[in-house]
């Protein structure tokens, strides 16, 4: 057996069920392992072990007896810090929320739990989900597993580099722009954007809430399978959760995609900024599913290139509401030295929020303010209705679209924190899944210069299945997802 | 471009403090950011309706019922500060 760290997801679930492995075993496993490692890559922000080796003993007792035992029981997972843990800091690494202990839990989290998994801790991240590389996090940057000096990618980087660095077998994030999709692919691990109103967004600390979605990070698609069944599902406390019927995933994964329509979107793989080394290993993959009997054919999604203007003009509008509650009257950061009730509030947004989540409050202020709202949000969205149309008029062509997850490798630590655009330009290939509503999967596909390369894979309105089978297909001929850093 | 007044009205509009350089910081890289956004007016929008969201879902309705609420001092735990089971907060109103 190999290394109680080094198991997948569902083989870990296997040998609990056989009372092979103990949840406790497992459990601390991964602790030693967060302790060895976690100094060099500060994926989490709070370690949780006395609770998860609670939960890890009482997966046991459950297991012991079998009775309610589900694919998650015992399992340990991280969860990114955007995701309200109840009497346990949810921080969303800002000042702002540093000493925030929720009263609840998000939705997901109940429901992990009563599936019996266990929490390892909370993960880092850009700050209130902002950011493409982990670095705006307020208390310190992500180092990407498969090389120190660079970025995890992000905003769910401490997620996506706990599950690359064998510190978690599974992990959440949230993805408004690419945030799961994107670390996943610099960091060689799964990760799955659900369909808008798949996964219940209550008790996720609002970014964006037309493009915010909780998804799973995994080693495999199986995984990602078992984790997305786990949380999927209506909730009656997110009326944009859908009742649309969750399907058995892995049931899904039968390794056959002969004649399965595989769309090539042209201005992706001919996007300015694409990585020559990238669109190489992009290809290879296209090839694999082409062998595997998929039938490619090009497509066009013609308004690609407005994607990013689109998207950086809605999400920091949607943000700069969303953030508006950020008062320090009832939770969180609150400037005290002044009795001048204007002057606090000033001030306490001033020292609570860090520079990418100002920049985005005023872009979004801006935006919406009289005299630019038609110009600019009101034009974004009729924009992002047409980049909806051009995925409605592909997916009755294509059953899938795959591309690569992002234009390049993982960067330096650095290399784009002067210039916001840059940064943002990141998100090209990941963005407009989030304003079309419609999910999305990146998995390992390759390396460029030693560095992991993410195929994306996108579906259409609640096909998760679909993608997952195609994600577990190319996985069933290639090994780049058993491939690990070497720390 | 954005000059330093409208940097300064839009920061008063988000009720956000910035120090001197942060307003040239954010004068600066908002000028630039907008200026990659004039891409948008290419787009031909003719005929087409703004898309707010895309929850494919509309009026999701259901019934009105009652359940067990928070006990207050769950609710205040995070307070800054509080007093008698409410969050206390500087004057809003002042004496003339």
């Amino acid at each position: 057996m190999s290394a109680l760290h080094e198991l997948t997801l569902s083989d870990a679930a296997t040998l609990l069920r056989q009372r092979q492995i103990s949840s406790v075993e497992l459990t601390r496993a991964f602790l030693e392992r967060i302790e060895a490692l976690d100094g060099r890559i500060r994926a989490f922000t709070l370690v949780t072990a006395d609770l998860a080796l609670q939960q890890a003993q009482e997966a046991d007792q459950r297991l012991q007896r079998g009775e309610q035992v589900t694919p998650l029981t015992g399992i340990p997972l991280a969860i990114k810090d955007v995701i309200c843990t109840k009497d346990i800091p949810t921080t969303c690494s800002s000042r702002m929320l540093e000493h925030f202990r929720p009263p609840f839990n998000a939705t997901v989290m109940e429901r992990l739990q009563a599936a019996g998994a266990v929490m390892l801790g909370k993960t880092n991240m850009d700050e209130f989900a902002m950011g493409s590389s982990t670095e705006h996090s307020a208390f310190f940057p992500t180092h990407n597993p498969w090389d120190l000096e660079r970025t995890p990618g992000g905003s769910s980087g401490g997620s996506a580099a706990a599950v690359a660095a064998g510190m978690a077998p599974g992990a959440l994030g949230s993805d408004t722009g690419g945030s799961i999709r994107q670390p996943a692919a610099l960091c060689n691990v799964v990760g799955l954007k659900p369909t808008y109103g798949r996964v219940s967004r209550f008790g996720l600390v609002a970014f964006a809430s037309s493009l915010d979605q909780i998804g799973p990070f995994a080693r495999t698609a199986r995984d990602a399978a078992l984790l997305l069944q786990a949380i999927a599902g209506p909730d009656p406390r997110d009326s944009t959760c859908s009742a649309t019927p969750v399907p058995d995933y892995t049931a899904e994964l039968t390794g056959e995609i002969r004649g399965l329509r595989i769309g090539v979107p042209v201005e992706y793989w001919e996007a300015p900024g694409m990585d020559p080394g990238v669109a190489r290993v992009g290809q290879e993959a296209v090839n694999r599913l082409r062998e595997l009997g998929a039938e490619i054919r090009e497509v066009s999604l013609p308004h690609t290139r407005y994607g990013v203007a689109a998207y950086y003009i809605i999400a920091p509008a949607e943000a700069s509401a969303n953030l508006a509650r950020y008062d320090g009257v009832k939770y969180g950061y609150s400037y005290r030295d002044t009795s001048d009730m204007w002057e606090a509030l000033d001030k306490t947004r001033q020292y609570g929020f860090g520079p990418e989540v100002k920049r985005r409050i005023m872009l979004g202020t801006y935006v919406l303010s009289a005299g630019y709202y038609d110009a600019y949000y009101k034009q974004a969205q009729k924009v992002r209705a047409l980049i909806a149309q051009d995925f409605e008029r592909a997916f009755e062509q294509c059953d899938v679209l795959v591309s690569p997850a992002s234009p390049t490798v993982a960067f330096k630590l650095g290399e784009k924190l002067s210039d916001p655009y840059q940064m943002y330009l990141n998100d090209v290939f990941t963005i407009p899944a989030n304003l079309a509503g419609i999910c999305g999967i990146s998995i390992p596909s390759g390396f460029s210069e030693g560095l992991p390369v993410g195929l994306q894979i996108l579906g259409n309105a609640f096909a998760e299945a679909t993608i997952l089978r195609v994600a577990d297909a190319f996985q069933r001929v290639t090994d780049y997802h058993t491939q690990r850093p070497a720390l | 471009m954005i000059d330093r007044e409208t940097v300064l009205h839009i920061a008063q509009l988000a009720r956000l403090g910035l120090s001197d350089e942060e307003v040239e910081l954010f004068r600066q890289q908002l000028s630039s950011i907008l200026e990659h956004m004039a891409i948008l007016r290419e787009a031909d929008v003719s005929g087409v309706s703004p898309l707010a969201h895309a929850s494919r879902l509309t009026n999701v309705m259901r019934e009105d019922e009652p359940g067990p609420s928070y006990p207050p001092e769950v609710l205040l735990a995070n307070a800054p500060d509080q007093e008698e089971q409410c969050l206390k907060v500087n004057a809003v109103l002042e004496e003339s």
